[in-house]
């Protein structure tokens, strides 16, 4: 069973893990079937909040997208895995996780329109 | 692949933009309509950590990763007539850093005057930041020097009030400091590298003046062959000082008081208003109080003015600071002038301690580098000192024209604070003890707190001056 957390913005990865008010919260089985997801509300926005959730959530893997390298190696020195500088929908993020193909970095979808220029 | 993007009808031939923008040293974005990324500068690259080609076609704060994108996006507020905004923020980029950068967003109007994209340039101010810690030193603040407890009581409050954006009214004397204390507040505020734009509201007649501040029209009046600006078009996110706002015309009183109400201004000759983005700050040397009972000065612009008030002390009572800025001064114009001055004899000293100083900093610079200047021995003597100080009784200023601290005590003035002027520091001092003393109910205690100095200091004083 591993425990994901992704800091959200809407139906994408928050850009900023210090400014997150809303995490998605899921749990999957050894074989990568969903458990249980929730959609937690933050109480306060804050880098060291969101640290102690995850840490008292027992979660093991964390994908994001900006994070400070100060709470980056924090969360690495706890053991938890984190994906981080992730771009796109945070669903398309947990597909790839479990398909073993996300990467730190990773632009999930490029967002973009048929022309550049819209 | 697709064709980078190029400039046409600028240059003999069409230039690649990228050519054009990585030459400019400062991050730049341009956004199409529905703010996604078109392309961006290599030193915005270098800033983000993200290329061009990954970053193109995405919405800007995911790649930016500003806080103010968690706010409300500033670009949903411009429209086709709005001038550039400019933000103060911080963005995390791909290496982890997290990064103080002021950012600046403009539309960009298409032939036909619609909005077509966005253009924004984003500055790393890292440097800026540090050089700010290095500009407050002890005793200091920015460019102001001292340590008596009015001064540290103002460098306690300027980064506060510096941070939030009211208006500020500075107060003083002549020569107290006013225009470097509306710079440092400037320079301390989110505004710093926006543009600080003085006025003199004493220098030019009143019709003049309004085009002046306000702009005006091609054909508003006679003479009026363009369109002005006005300056508060060119303060834009940045700060006004109004210097000498007591001798604002109460015309344009009323203008300035709409102005701060809804941040509008309406040059002459048109009656489509412009939304401003200024901090106003006004400074005069005159007791508004009083104009407003006189009815010279509009009683609703004083209390709109009055958001936040300065009040800089007179130099006679900053006796903690003389020295210190005697040496300043010292030390500065010996540098400057390459002179080879060691300092100053004692008699030298005891005049310019003893003097009351009525052109107050203003003055004592003055002096310092008329002695710095004249002197071609290796102390300062008396005879060095400009010959008013030394040879003819010094003439005090009339009382009008200085300035008491917006109500600084309780009880009315004391009753000798009209002929504080003109004495030697020792009677000033011993005068303020007696008005210390006085106002505290003769408590030696509340006196010493009103006065800034600890209960010993207080009472050693006391015992100097004979005081029971």
């Amino acid at each position: 069973m591993k425990k994901i957390l992704i800091p959200i913005f809407g139906n994408d990865i928050s850009p900023r893990f210090d400014l997150t008010a809303e995490v998605y919260i899921l749990n999957v089985d050894k074989s990568g079937h969903y458990q249980d997801e929730r959609i937690v509300v933050l109480p306060q926005i804050s880098a060291e909040h969101l640290c102690h959730l995850i840490l008292t959530e027992n979660v093991h893997v964390v994908i994001c997208g900006g994070i400070e390298d100060e709470y980056y190696q924090y969360l690495a020195w706890k053991r938890i895995t984190v994906y981080d500088s992730v771009i796109g929908p945070w669903q398309a993020a947990v597909s790839r996780y479990l398909d073993n193909s996300l990467h730190s970095g990773d632009i999930l979808d490029k967002l973009k329109e048929d022309s550049i220029h819209e | 692949m697709r064709d980078q993007p190029a400039i046409e009808g600028l240059f003999s031939s069409p230039v690649a933009l990228k050519a054009l923008i990585d030459e400019i040293p400062m991050g730049i974005l341009i956004l199409g309509p529905y703010r996604r990324i078109i392309t961006m500068n290599r030193a915005l690259e270098a800033l983000t950590g993200f290329y061009r080609e990954e970053a193109a076609g995405i919405g800007c704060h995911h790649i930016l990763r500003s806080r103010i994108c968690f706010k409300e996006c500033p670009l949903l507020k411009l429209d086709k007539h709005s001038e550039p905004l400019s933000y103060e923020s911080d963005i995390i980029n791909k290496d982890r850093q997290r990064i103080p950068i002021r950012v600046t967003m403009a539309p960009v109007i298409d032939t036909s005057g619609e909005i077509t994209g966005y253009i924004e340039t984003v500055e790393d101010i890292r440097a800026i930041n540090t050089h700010d810690a290095e500009m407050h030193q002890a005793f200091s603040y920015s460019h102001i020097i001292g340590k008596s407890p009015k001064m540290e009581r103002i460098f306690q409050m300027l980064p506060l009030i510096a941070q939030n954006d009211s208006s500020v009214l500075i107060t003083g004397e002549t020569g107290t400091g006013k225009d470097m204390l509306a710079e440092a507040i400037h320079e301390s505020s989110s505004r710093a590298k926006g543009p600080f734009i003085k006025v003199n509201c004493g220098a030019l007649p009143e019709t003049l003046l309004e085009s002046e501040l306000f702009g005006h029209k091609k054909g508003a009046f006679t003479g009026a062959v363009e369109n002005k600006p006005g300056r508060f078009r060119l303060a834009q996110n940045g700060s006004l000082y109004l210097t000498e706002i007591g001798d604002l015309p109460l015309a344009l009183q009323v203008k300035l008081l709409t102005f701060l109400d809804d941040k509008i201004v309406y040059p002459l000759g048109s009656s489509k208003g412009v939304h401003v983005d200024v901090r106003v700050i006004a400074a005069t040397h005159r007791h508004l109080e009083q104009m407003v009972k006189a009815g010279e000065f509009r009683e609703d612009l004083l209390f709109r003015l009055n958001v936040v008030r300065l009040h800089l002390p007179p130099l006679r009572e900053r006796e903690e600071d003389l020295r210190l800025l005697i040496d300043h001064f010292f030390n500065q114009f010996t540098t400057h002038f390459g002179k080879s001055v060691k300092g100053f004899t004692k008699r030298a000293l005891d005049i310019l301690k003893t003097y009351s100083y009525p052109g107050n900093v203003r003055e004592l610079r003055n002096i310092i580098e008329y002695s710095v200047n004249v002197c071609q021995d290796e102390h300062i003597d008396s005879r060095h000192l400009p010959a008013y100080l030394t040879e003819t009784p010094h003439e005090p200023k009339p009382r009008n024209e200085a300035m008491e601290a917006p109500q600084p005590m309780q009880t009315p003035p004391p009753r000798a604070a009209e002929s504080v002027q003109g004495k030697n520091w020792a009677e000033i001092e011993k005068q303020m003890i007696l008005d210390a003393l006085y106002q505290a109910g003769g408590r030696r205690s509340k006196a010493a707190e009103i006065l800034g100095w600890g209960r010993s200091t207080l009472w050693r004083k006391m015992k100097h001056y004979k005081i029971s």
